[in-house]
């Protein structure tokens, strides 16, 4: 389609600008037109028109992602996606118009900042990674992130753009064919879906490893490949790690960028919201050889690599949901004061029983201080050593559990309000499971007010498990 | 227009209620009965009687194998099909065996076609259960309806669609029950909307499908009914318990 002038209506829209010819579609930034009556309808919110260049009569292929941005954009909710207005007629006149977001797309950043810190490459890839999990939790997995599509609003939120490579769970999937094409941006694009997977929220997940591995090196991790053999490439290869590019990156950033790029996508991180939990508590990193190394792998580790990876081919992925329910984050809250042993055996229990079958779910312990227990002025009160008085007691507690290698971490958090802390750590981190003692400790209160575990059961963004206090009978008896 | 379709009902009076039922909550303004009104089930009068009762408000019905072997009972048949094909002869008066004598093998509206089996040489009642037979199925259709059609069927007892996807042959897609997926003009598929009176696939909800031709969506519903009453009536009748456990496990 040709490009319109400012003033053209088109559908009831006013066309005002445009703001980008690409390849592929011209955006333009909307408004509603004004009626017969001269009288024009106030927008919520700024709109921008998505027109694509090639029309139906062109030729299907170039449309068909247009199309699968159609039919996925409207079922998109939340604060990750711009909010979808209307669309035109495929068969007439093709246009997308959605919110027009404010901010800088990531390439502009990247181009942008002379040097990002590891806090800020931390920052922003945590907010990709929730925008991520935000999409997978409705079933869409992206499959074409990369810098050009994520918005980073004023806030600090990203947003994504461009569903045009995407897949919906529950729709047909109008890109997939036979042949298994590898659908995807050259750079950006993860091994299994060189082989044509579609579908694996973990093809998201290295992806995002792709932006954070540009971030902190200014290097591409696999380059730019332009055939199908270049693209293979990534089903063995470890990139050259990070810190040998730029030596005084941390251990734990390198760990979890190589940790994203892991060929298999079940090393890599099991779901985003897990990848934005390390991004967000760089401390608890668990780190391993993989963070350490400043040398890239040598030919026989790739040529093992190479081995198994004439194998790897296509197979249907299973629902985005279901899988990143397999993997959840569990977080215990762990009372301190007045709180008896039958307590914090039965949570300890609970605890177990959940992470039961579930070898990659992720456990945060964390327990909520008053902020005036803490002092600036005493130094048996300062922050770092009531922290720490309380770390230790938390790590105690979880020593009986069997979590022999799976992701833990523990977490002090001060605020006056027990609940609100809960929730808040609970929705920030992409907690699925909130585990709590039933009673809240030696409050006669509790007929009068709702209780701290009331409240977090019914504003929980999650499942809560409220724990009732029970002691098997030998402990019974010493108590 | 919402369009209910309904196919293979096999004389289960509940299981049609509660599709119909249900159609009209999701706004169902006109109805499609695919074929396979009797055989099986305990309860052909009553179905014959209701889908000619909304026939004559408008409704499309076609013929179905077991409509035609209730019309002329099969002598030599000894297959399971074909022994309630005489009990459903017998049932039924000499206007509704007419009625399912005269019923057409396929309908068109707009852009779909309705068909019992394979739009591919309906007569032969071939099953739809592939992206190959589906793309048999396809290309007969292209041949009778002047735009890129939408082939809707029944027949196998299971629900599915197939599409166009970016490659030449058609894809088979597993739909989500409830989750209206899209199904645009100028795009091919072929879709499977199941069996109201006899689902086969361990699940012993109904199933049925809505095409909301304004949206272009096609929705696949599972709906729970008394399927302990459909199963209570065929023992009644004395036929085949098979036909009556078949229906509470849904196999």
């Amino acid at each position: 389609m040709k490009l319109l002038t400012p003033g053209t209506v088109l559908d009831g829209f006013e066309i005002l600008e445009c703001m980008h010819a690409g390849g592929m579609a011209h955006i333009y930034r909307v408004s509603y037109a004004a009626n017969a009556l001269g009288v024009r309808r106030d927008s919520e919110f700024p709109m921008a028109m998505k027109i694509p260049r090639m029309t139906a009569g062109d030729g299907a292929e170039n449309i068909v992602s247009f199309e699968v941005e159609l039919q996925i954009m409207p079922t998109l909710t939340g604060a990750h996606v711009p909010r979808f207005v209307a669309a035109g007629d495929l068969s007439r006149t093709p246009y997308l118009v959605m919110e027009y977001l404010p901010g800088q797309t990531l390439q502009t950043l990247i181009a942008q900042s002379e040097a990002m810190t590891p806090a800020d490459m931390a920052r922003i890839g945590a907010a990709m990674a929730r925008a991520a999990h935000s999409l997978h939790r409705q079933n869409v997995c992206h499959l074409d992130l990369k810098p050009a599509n994520v918005l980073i609003q004023a806030d600090g939120r990203a947003v994504m753009l461009d569903f045009g490579l995407s897949c919906h769970a529950h729709y047909p999937d109008l890109l997939a064919e036979e042949l298994r094409k590898a659908v995807g941006s050259p750079i950006w694009i993860a091994p299994e879906q060189v082989v044509g997977v579609r579908g694996d929220p973990r093809s998201d997940v290295f992806a995002i490893g792709v932006m954070l591995y540009q971030m902190a090196t200014g290097e591409t991790p696999f380059g730019e490949p332009a055939t199908a053999g270049g693209l293979r490439q990534r089903l063995w290869m470890t990139p050259v790690p990070p810190r040998q590019h730029r030596p005084a990156l941390p251990e734990w950033l390198q760990e979890i960028i190589l940790k994203c790029l892991e060929p298999v996508a079940e090393q890599r991180y099991p779901s985003a919201a897990h990848l934005a939990f390390d991004l967000s508590h760089p401390g608890d990193v668990q780190i391993t050889a993989r963070g350490r190394q400043t040398q890239g792998a040598g030919f026989w580790h790739h040529f093992k690599r190479w081995l198994r990876a004439a194998g790897m081919q296509y197979q249907p992925s299973p629902l985005p949901t279901q899988q990143i329910d397999e993997v959840p984050i569990v977080m215990v809250a762990l009372p301190y004061k007045d709180v008896s042993d039958a307590t914090l055996y039965s949570l300890r229990e609970a605890v177990q029983r959940s992470l039961g079958l579930r070898p990659e779910a992720r456990l945060a312990c964390v327990t909520v201080i008053s902020p005036s227990e803490t002092s600036s002025t005493q130094l048996d009160k300062s922050e770092t050593n009531v922290h720490r008085w309380h770390l230790t007691r938390m790590k105690q507690w979880a020593e009986p559990l069997n979590l022999q290698g799976r992701h833990t971490s523990f977490h002090v958090l001060e605020s006056g309000d027990v609940a609100d802390a809960l929730l808040a750590y609970a929705k920030g981190n992409g907690v699925n499971m909130i585990i709590m003692g039933a009673a809240t400790h030696g409050l006669q209160m509790q007929r009068l007010v709702a209780t701290v575990p009331i409240k977090v059961a019914m504003d929980a963004p999650c499942t809560v498990i409220l724990v009732k206090q029970s002691l098997p009978f030998e402990l019974l008896a010493h108590s | 227009m919402k369009l209910a379709l309904l196919s293979d009902i096999h004389a289960n009076w509940q299981a049609l209620q509660a599709c119909l039922t249900h159609a009209r909550e999701q706004g169902a303004n006109q109805f499609a009965f695919l074929g396979d009104l009797v055989g099986y089930g305990a309860d052909p009068i009553a179905v014959v009687d209701q889908v000619m009762a909304l026939q004559h408000l408008g409704a499309f019905v076609l013929k179905g194998n077991h409509d035609e072997m209730a019309v002329a009972p099969p002598q030599q048949d000894a297959s399971l099909g074909a022994s309630t094909a005489d009990w459903t002869h017998r049932q039924l008066s000499a206007t509704q065996l007419n009625f399912l004598n005269q019923l057409p093998l396929t309908a068109s509206v707009q852009h779909l076609l309705l068909v019992h089996a394979s739009a591919d040489r309906p007569e032969k009642w071939r099953y739809v259960d592939s992206d190959r037979a589906a793309s048999a199925c396809l290309s007969a259709a292209a041949q009778l309806t002047p735009s890129t059609p939408h082939v809707l069927v029944g027949h196998v007892h299971h629900q599915a669609l197939y599409y166009q996807g970016a490659g030449r042959g058609l894809m088979p897609f597993t739909p989500t029950t409830g989750v209206p997926v899209p199904v645009p003009l100028g795009r091919a598929c072929v879709a499977s909307v199941g069996s109201v009176g006899q689902p086969r696939d361990g699940d012993p909800r109904a199933m049925y499908a809505v095409y909301d031709l304004m949206t272009q969506r096609l929705a696949f519903h599972r709906i729970a009914y008394d399927h302990a009453s459909a199963a209570a009536a065929i023992r009644a009748a004395g036929l085949p318990d098979f036909f009556a456990s078949r229906l509470e496990s849904g196999r």
